[in-house]
């Protein structure tokens, strides 16, 4: 069983919208709940979080802290979760059950690296 | 009577009558080990309840404000916790609490308020948990589902405020620990954990009954919140035994009693003096009902048999007419199954209705229960009654000791009026 990193890019705009609505946001957020109580019943579950759109960066040697290049909506990350998987092949199973895809959202999957030599 | 005051009255009620559900619910969400957490968010709560509802007014539902605005708490407090370790997240039940993305629906899920009687019956439970000590858990459920204060407890046990809080410390101590998870009962655990719950409910029960808080001499709400908990453990189908009936008849049958026990000053009657067509025959009738569904089973409680004696006295139409005879042997049945000296001093009483001064002087000189009895005002009061005719001066000094120990403004009314009266019953 290995570890897979699962990242959240766009999905927002939809979510904001929702945001309006209490019953909506409500319903939607009945969604993330489903598909993680589901892993965590599996015992699957290992954490997530949302992120917020606010940030920086920071490059190089030079240590350089810039308020970007944030790329816009779609490809930026909106949050992650960690799951355990037999296989790649199960970790994007699960990815499928996420809510963000609803909205025009990405994830991506990605096994989590064991840097033992 | 202005709106501040209302509203501390008002404020002070709901404590008592819904601090406890409060507790058992956040209970589900940050465990007993975190019972700390809990009572700060109870306790925060009422505090903004008091600060908000003068301003804006007391909400329509003042309770389900309570329970939103504890809830709110909660969340913020987890979102503060979030990488703690003084939650346990690991548990399967609290593992979505971490993440933002389920934090509220999952609070929501945990924070079922159909379920809130069941939860606070599983936290009667793991507070009488078998290793924890007797009065560590009586002083628990009063403090955390009965929304006592430490100094009404203290009064209650007679101890000081300082054990108190070291029982308090104990068991919060035993739960941070050993992470105890509120649940009913095994099966073949249920009679001994029933017996200290029931315990803790008569107590308070008691507590209101006798009233020893000076000037707040019947103090209803205690009465009710007893014979509420009582309630939920009869009506409960994991609960319902026959010394819970038994119980919850003792209590009906002594609450009946109440409107004839104080009269409009305030002072207590004595049986013998009371007003018997204020007795309630609701509570009389409701406790008969209670009795017959006790009497299934092979067990007799001590509470089926200080049911069947505050039953005699129901029945009796006059004081006259008391069946003194029965009670005497309903005493004799209680010092069998549960020997101490309260119940061994009431019985003296009785051995005084039925047999006169002589007779109970010499059981009193018999019995190894002295050191005890000199701890309580009752047994003075007792042989003040025994002298009042005999020998007044000795009487009168008896009654001013009793008088001394009692902290009831009410018992003290009556021991003054004997004493200037130097006549006992």
């Amino acid at each position: 069983m290995a570890e897979y990193l699962l990242i959240f890019r766009g999905g927002d705009a939809a979510r904001e919208e929702e945001q309006q609505s209490p019953e909506r946001w409500q319903a939607h957020m009945e969604k993330w709940m489903q598909w993680m109580g589901a892993l965590t019943e599996q015992g699957k579950f290992v954490g997530a979080q949302p992120l917020k759109v606010a940030g920086r960066v920071v490059t190089g040697t030079g240590k350089v802290v810039t308020d970007g290049p944030f790329v816009e909506g779609k490809e930026m990350v909106g949050g992650y979760l960690i799951c355990k998987a037999e296989s790649l092949e199960e970790a994007v199973e699960i990815s499928k059950g996420c809510p963000v895809l609803e909205h025009d959202g990405i994830v991506e999957v990605r096994e989590i690296n064991s840097l033992a030599h | 009577m202005n709106a501040s005051f209302t509203i501390s009255k008002l404020t002070d009620q709901l404590f008592r009558h819904e601090a406890g559900k409060m507790v058992a619910l956040l209970t589900k969400i940050f465990g007993t080990e975190n019972l700390d957490i809990s009572e700060d968010v109870v306790q925060d709560t009422f505090i903004n309840a008091m600060q908000v509802w003068p301003l804006k007014g007391v909400p329509d539902n003042p309770s389900g404000w309570l329970f939103r605005v504890a809830k709110n708490k909660a969340i913020d407090v987890l979102r503060r916790n979030k990488f703690s370790r003084q939650i346990d997240f690991n548990d399967p039940e609290r593992t979505l609490l971490q993440s933002e993305y389920t934090l509220t629906a999952a609070v929501e899920k945990l924070w079922r308020d159909d379920e809130i009687q069941d939860d606070l019956l599983r936290m009667m439970f793991a507070c009488c948990h078998p290793d924890i000590a007797e009065e560590n858990q009586i002083t628990l459920i009063l403090k955390t589902l009965c929304g006592f204060s430490t100094s009404e407890i203290a009064k209650a046990f007679l101890t000081s405020e300082d054990t108190v809080s070291k029982r308090l410390y104990r068991t919060k101590n035993f739960f941070r620990e050993k992470k105890i998870k509120p649940e009913f009962p095994a099966p073949a655990q249920l009679k001994y954990s029933i017996e200290a719950v029931l315990k803790a409910i008569y107590l308070i029960f008691n507590e209101g009954y006798n009233a020893t808080h000076a000037n707040d001499l019947i103090r209803k709400d205690l009465l009710d919140q007893a014979m509420y908990l009582c309630k939920l453990l009869a009506e409960n189908a994991n609960t319902r035994l026959p010394e819970v009936f038994a119980a919850m008849a003792l209590m009906c049958f002594h609450s009946s009693r109440i409107n004839g026990r104080i009269n409009e000053q305030g002072e207590i009657v004595l049986l013998a003096q009371q007003d018997r067509s204020k007795w309630n025959r609701q509570l009389i009738e409701e406790g008969n009902a209670f009795m017959n569904k006790a009497a299934y089973g092979d067990v007799i409680s001590s509470y089926h048999i200080e049911a069947a004696i505050a039953y005699e006295h129901c029945i009796a139409e006059t004081f006259e007419q008391t069946n003194w005879q029965n009670i005497l042997a309903y005493y004799d049945m209680l010092v069998a199954v549960h020997p101490n000296a309260v119940v061994m001093l009431h019985r003296l009483t009785v051995i005084y209705k039925v047999f006169g001064a002589a007779k109970t002087l010499e059981e009193m000189d018999a019995a190894v229960y002295k050191k005890d009895w000199e701890k309580n005002y009752l047994y003075y009061a007792l042989l003040g009654d025994i002298y009042a005719k005999t020998a007044p001066e000795r009487s009168k000094e008896y009654y001013q000791i009793a008088f001394n120990m009692t902290q009831s403004s009410a018992e003290k009314n009556l021991l003054q009026k004997k004493m200037n009266d130097r006549g006992g019953i």
